[in-house]
């Protein structure tokens, strides 16, 4: 079957609010034009385009197809959508390339989280019948995750500091990092917890922001940029809904993307998503990645999570590393729901 | 940098509501009804485990679950997190936590809020046991919330209002769950809507024309759908234009402003590429036709704002109708 590789990726700055409107158009129309720009190809010449985004965080139904506005969809256009982070898009657009049915597939995920109350509205991802209806919302969710692995030993209040810390330094080399700062884990612990047991530096900001990837066959790949990023595995697997029948500190989905992506431990880099510190370290476990691996050199969502397009930027990034040569193997991961509930796994390969 | 792009744009809040109605079925059907009584049940799973609230489908071997079983209204905290500021809709409407119960008699979970006072209040193992509605209704709702069965609060915290009850005969057992959502938002219009909103608020008509096609939009859109740039120029148009297509509304809604029969309508202003709805008015609903020209009749100039109400409707003018060919390719 055709390879898939990844051969151009941008992103819109990630801020705490933007002026523009919940479709995304004012974010994506610039991202477009770069990955057009490093690719050499044009709106017309992409075979497939998928989108992710969410009208529970726009408020208003069918948001993305006001955003198809950006892309100048005159001829009509082969376009899907899914109500998931835009990496479980680049999941169906890589369909469409194995498949043959196109060699080549624009993926974007795009979204404004604050346009309203960010972990309020993520209430309404949990069970609808005799969860949902408590209003339990995302950040009180993690904190008992979070308590779980503290009350247990799997991790301690220090331990979440040094991915906070590790993931502030990292951010200051990343021009679209929201949150970023040369700090240690003793600075960040003297600051109060916020949602006992998180404090502030163990949660994501909310994030408004988009990110764009461009996918080609490795065929096609070879004549757009040197060094295509090849997508050599990639697989998703969902966790049970019932929070309360997991054990909240593993993530068997996520191991099992991981082993089904062939992650293995010939890993450079890893870009993994993880809105919770504590996240870090169940994903980090999950895939087996051993010390030697560089974690998050993006800073990660902790430093910048804009909701459905995140886990997509995780891709972006463990593909940069390799189109621009600083990495032969990584692996991206990106998550939808609460308390890591489904996961995403993609191992990329210099091709 | 054109005044768009210095301008502010206009937002506004936009909320949001919806009493969603689920239907229970045989599983959680039987849970809500054991609420509506005080009793907790579980289902056990072909492990053996005992799922509360139960599932409908074994996690592991997918076989429908069907043995239901008691499970105590007290158990042991599992795990927690604190809610210093609770929000709209969460149990408690003072500061409470949040966790993970293990029910005597259960094998998994259930997430509800604990009335603990303060973070110093609960801990992991503590024992809780359900505090109960007043009047249970059949929902999990009928579970204000647990209390620490050592040293329960002294001064209970005020439960909301139960959810609303479907209709049902007396005597019928729940079968549907009302759940009202509301979400809040503040909704922002693009710099080139603002400027069009603002500029009805002036009595005036103003699209964008994309540079690479040179169609109008009225209102004017971030880009052009055709072309995927930014529309820029702008351009003012007159308040008269062409009905390329109408309806006649017939039938009565919730929210109607008008008496039926009346007209909606698709009007093409006059230089502009693109038609939008809006209300014709000023003669029989069965004299409007394709083709006919029309004129706007705004309110009242004191009455203006950012909106097209400000146009309270389009009547005809008069003139002789527009030829089919000089609309037919905006249809």
């Amino acid at each position: 079957m055709t390879e898939v590789a990844v051969v151009g990726f941008a992103q819109s700055p990630n801020v705490r609010r933007t002026q523009g409107t919940t479709n995304g158009v004012e974010m994506l129309v610039p991202i477009f034009t770069e990955v057009f720009e490093q690719t050499g190809l044009s709106t017309k010449d992409i075979g497939f385009w998928c989108s992710g985004s969410s009208d529970y965080l726009a408020g208003r139904a069918f948001s993305f197809i006001a955003a198809v506005d950006a892309i100048g969809a005159f001829p009509p256009i082969h376009e899907s959508h899914v109500e998931m982070d835009a990496a479980w898009a680049l999941y169906e657009a890589w369909l469409k390339i194995r498949m043959g049915e196109v060699d080549t597939a624009l993926v974007y995920g795009f979204g404004k989280s604050s346009a309203g109350q960010l972990r309020r509205v993520l209430a309404l991802q949990l069970d609808p019948y005799v969860v949902a209806p408590l209003w339990p919302d995302s950040i009180s969710v993690a904190g008992i995750q979070a308590r779980m692995g503290l009350d247990s030993g799997r991790w301690s209040e220090q331990d979440l500091a040094e991915v906070a810390a590790r993931s502030r330094r990292d951010a200051a080399g990343n021009p679209f990092a929201q949150v970023s700062g040369d700090t240690d884990a003793a600075t960040l612990l003297d600051a109060p917890v916020v949602a006992d047991p998180l404090r502030a530096h163990d949660i994501a900001p909310v994030t408004d922001g988009a990110a764009v990837i461009v996918l080609a066959s490795a065929e096609r790949a070879r004549d757009l940029v040197e060094r295509p990023a090849v997508v050599t595995g990639i697989d998703h697997r969902v966790d049970s809904p019932a929070l309360g029948s997991r054990d909240l500190t593993r993530s068997p989905s996520t191991e099992l993307a991981g082993r089904a992506a062939g992650v293995g431990t010939d890993v450079d880099i890893a870009e993994l998503h993880a809105p919770f510190t504590h996240q870090e370290l169940i994903v980090r476990d999950a895939l087996g990645l051993g010390d030697g691996v560089r974690v998050n050199p993006s800073g990660g969502a902790l430093t910048g999570n804009p909701m459905f397009s995140a886990g997509l930027v995780r891709i972006g990034e463990a593909a940069r590393q390799i189109l621009a040569g600083n990495a032969r193997r990584t692996v991206a991961h990106a998550t939808s729901g609460p308390a890591l509930q489904q996961n995403l796994v993609a191992v990329l390969e210099r091709g | 940098m054109t005044a768009a792009e210095t301008e502010t744009p206009l937002s506004a809040p936009l909320d949001v509501g919806f009493d969603y109605t689920r239907s229970v079925g045989p599983v959680l059907g039987r849970f809500v009804n054991a609420l509506r009584e005080r009793r907790v049940l579980g289902v056990r799973g072909d492990d053996g485990r005992v799922h509360v609230p139960p599932v409908e489908y074994d996690p592991a071997t997918a076989r429908a679950l069907t043995e239901f079983t008691d499970v105590a209204d007290e158990g042991t905290v599992e795990s927690w997190s604190w809610v210093a500021e609770p929000l709209d809709g969460q149990p408690l409407r003072r500061p409470f936590a949040w966790a993970l119960i293990r029910l005597d008699g259960a094998d998994t979970s259930l997430l509800h809020a604990v009335d603990a006072g303060s973070p110093a209040g609960i801990r992991t193992g503590m024992r809780v046991r359900a505090r109960w509605a007043d009047e249970p209704v059949g929902h999990i709702r009928d579970i204000v919330c647990f209390v620490s069965t050592e040293s329960p609060p002294g001064d209970p915290a005020p439960a909301p209002a139960p959810p609303p009850v479907a209709d049902r005969a007396e005597g019928d057992p729940v079968s549907t769950v009302i759940t009202p959502i509301h979400l809040n938002f503040l909704h922002s219009a693009s710099p080139e809507e603002s400027r069009y909103l603002r500029g009805l608020a002036e009595g005036k008509l103003l699209g964008q024309r994309c540079p690479a096609c040179g169609k109008v939009y009225v209102p004017p859109r971030g880009a052009c759908p055709t072309d995927g740039v930014p529309t820029t120029d702008e351009v003012e148009l007159p308040d008269t234009g062409t009905v390329t297509t109408f309806c006649i509304v017939n039938v009565p809604f919730l929210g109607q402003r008008l008496k039926p029969p009346y007209v909606a309508a698709y009007i093409l202003l006059d230089g502009a590429d693109i038609a939008f709805l809006h209300l014709v008015l000023g003669c029989e609903a069965s004299e409007v036709r394709m083709g006919l020209r029309v004129r706007a009749s705004w309110k009242p100039r004191e009455q203006f704002s950012t909106t097209l109400e400000n146009i309270a409707h389009f009547e005809p003018t008069g003139e002789p109708d527009a030829p089919y060919e000089s609309f037919a390719h905006h249809l």
